[in-house]
């Protein structure tokens, strides 16, 4: 009983997290794109345009849902919900950090343990085609057909080099359990290198990971290989004949793929939760960083200009909850009773899993504010011609590093 | 728990398996089929052969019927049209599948007794390791003859392919 109470919670909980954070997303994703092409971005809704998901959320669901006649329904209501379905589904294998312990209930930060997480991840990002193939044959429109073709054979070619450059970390790890997986690379060589696969095998794992990314990034349909909704070709691809809520469902759905795959990224390459720097050092790096950002937020504070008269309340608001949060990383260095304690040394790796999370989802953005679109033959021949053979090559390599070690 | 995730899965599985022939779309029938396989990767974990569970979603739901959906859809085969059946079907069809299927269970039963644990060659448990040791000790000379097999089937589609060009 309390096992199902405990998954209840925690399903909740990650949900909710993983909802907020994908709209969030849309807007560290709006104001990252507008800076770079300098830009201000969202701005008006709320401070620094803060709550413009929110506003975002409200007009999606408020807005009239037209489905365009002709349709085959049942598939057409079918395929947005498979989407959200598909990608909420596999982030529960993806463990968060370490193990906590929460009113005397010893728990791990992840929904289920299961000894085959990875293959599970797998399997449902094999399946998550379907919403997408679905969603544009049953629109009865040929660009939304030619969206759905093009995103199912984008798929089914960059998942070939994706599971390959899978393997590669799994040779070292033997084994399939992303937690397992995690822990196998704690510690530190010479005392300052992180003991992460992406620095070992004689950089062949350094290969498989941008094997890995480049492929990622074609598994959830982004910029450069956002064929299947390219604008400038097919309307707005696959989703075209969608509105309303529908339509937010999908965009949901990419966002949290996003999540999910920079998150397994983190595990298989990047060491999961464990820090990048050895244990004192480790321990102080988030309190520098949300105290620094903090003091150059209260700092600035007091020299806004008559432009963004805004900013006089809402930066040294932001300056009070980063040097919160900087006190919140204290929490384990001092002696406090064992329930701070307990808060503190959790939040620890989280940080660490979230600031290499966020890491890849900034290298998203910043991709997709740097780099052109491929056109479909090249994406296609870049897949079976360079990224399939090289992906193998290096298996082998590694597979050879493994055995003779 | 486990008798009624058995019940409920086995007959999603049956179900999604009249569904698959009765339905006139065939992009029905497909995702009927894709259907048929969850619930069988359901069954297989309850048997405890997770390795195996994840391979029929990956390779038959995750791949092979994309690739069947996706000729479907290129082809843009319609709605099936009912052929007039004979008397004969009509009056007998059911009465004898409901005889066939009584004799594949009855031979089922005197065949298999219920307790005995089901093994299949040499594999002991359903655990990847397990199945990855005993695929590359006991069963090498199989493994890569299939995937000598595997080979030529990917090269005859290939030179097919090319003779179309």
């Amino acid at each position: 009983m309390e096992f199902i109470i405990l998954s209840f919670v925690k399903a909740a909980l990650v949900a909710a997290v993983l909802l907020t954070l994908a709209a969030y997303l849309v807007w560290i994703e709006r104001k990252v794109l507008a800076h770079i092409q300098l830009r201000v971005g969202p701005y008006r809704v709320g401070p620094h345009g803060l709550l413009q998901p929110l506003s975002d959320l409200i007009k999606l669901m408020t807005k009239e849902g037209v489905m365009p006649a002709q349709v085959n329904k049942f598939y057409y209501l079918l395929a947005p919900f498979l989407a959200v379905f598909l990608a909420l589904i596999s982030i529960s294998v993806v463990p968060f950090g370490t193990e906590v312990e929460v009113f005397g209930i010893k728990t791990y930060m992840q929904l289920t343990d299961v000894n085959i997480g990875l293959l599970v991840i797998l399997a449902i990002s094999a399946m998550g085609v379907y919403g997408i193939a679905l969603g544009g044959w049953a629109s009865n429109n040929k660009y939304a057909l030619l969206g759905g073709l093009r995103s199912s054979a984008q798929m089914i070619s960059y998942e070939l080099p994706m599971s390959i450059a899978i393997a590669s970390p799994l040779l070292m790890a033997n084994t399939l359990s992303l937690r397992e997986i995690a822990d196998s690379q704690s510690g530190f060589v010479w005392g300052f290198i992180p003991n992460w696969y992406i620095f070992q095998g004689y950089g062949t794992l350094f290969i498989a990971f941008m094997i890995f990314i480049t492929a990622a990034f074609a598994e959830t349909n982004r910029v450069p290989f956002d064929l299947p909704e390219a604008e400038n070709e097919l309307v707005a691809g696959f989703h075209t004949e969608y509105s309303s809520t529908c339509f937010a469902a999908f965009f949901t759905a990419e966002y949290i793929n996003m999540v999910t795959i920079s998150a397994l990224a983190t595990h298989l390459f990047l060491g999961g939760w464990h820090p990048l720097f050895p244990e004192p050092v480790a321990g102080i790096v988030p309190i520098l960083i949300f105290g620094s950002a903090g003091v150059v937020l209260l700092f600035h504070a007091s020299q806004t200009s008559s432009t963004r008269p805004w900013d006089r309340y809402t930066f040294p608001l932001f300056g009070l909850v980063s040097l919160g949060l900087a006190g919140l990383f204290t929490l384990p260095m001092l002696p406090l009773p064992d329930v701070l304690l307990a808060i503190g040394k959790a939040i620890h790796p989280l940080f660490w899993f979230a600031a290499k999370v966020g890491a890849i989802l900034f290298l998203y953005i910043w991709i997709r504010g740097t780099l052109p679109r491929f056109r479909f033959d090249q994406l296609m021949k870049f897949a079976w011609q360079f990224l399939f053979p090289v992906a193998l090559i290096n298996m082998l390599v590694v597979g050879l590093i493994v055995a003779l070690r | 728990m486990d008798a009624l995730l058995f019940l409920f899965f086995a007959l999603v599985a049956v179900g999604c398996g009249i569904n698959l022939v009765v339905q006139t779309h065939p992009i029905s029938s497909a995702l009927s089929l894709i259907g048929v396989m969850g619930s069988l990767a359901v069954l297989y974990l309850l048997l405890g052969a997770e390795f195996m569970a994840m391979a029929q979603l990956i390779v038959y739901a995750g791949a092979i019927m994309v690739l069947f959906i996706f000729v479907i859809m290129l082809l843009n085969a319609g709605v099936e049209r009912k052929k007039g059946t004979s008397m004969l079907v009509k009056a007998l069809g059911v009465p004898a599948l409901v005889a066939f299927l009584g004799m594949v269970s009855y031979l089922i039963q005197r065949l298999m007794p219920g307790t005995e644990n089901v093994t299949f060659g040499a594999f002991q448990g359903g655990t990847v390791q397990a199945i990855g040791r005993k695929l590359f000790t006991e069963y090498l000379l199989p493994f890569e003859v299939t995937s000598v097999l595997i080979l030529i089937a990917i090269l005859g589609a290939v030179v097919l392919a090319r003779k179309e060009i």
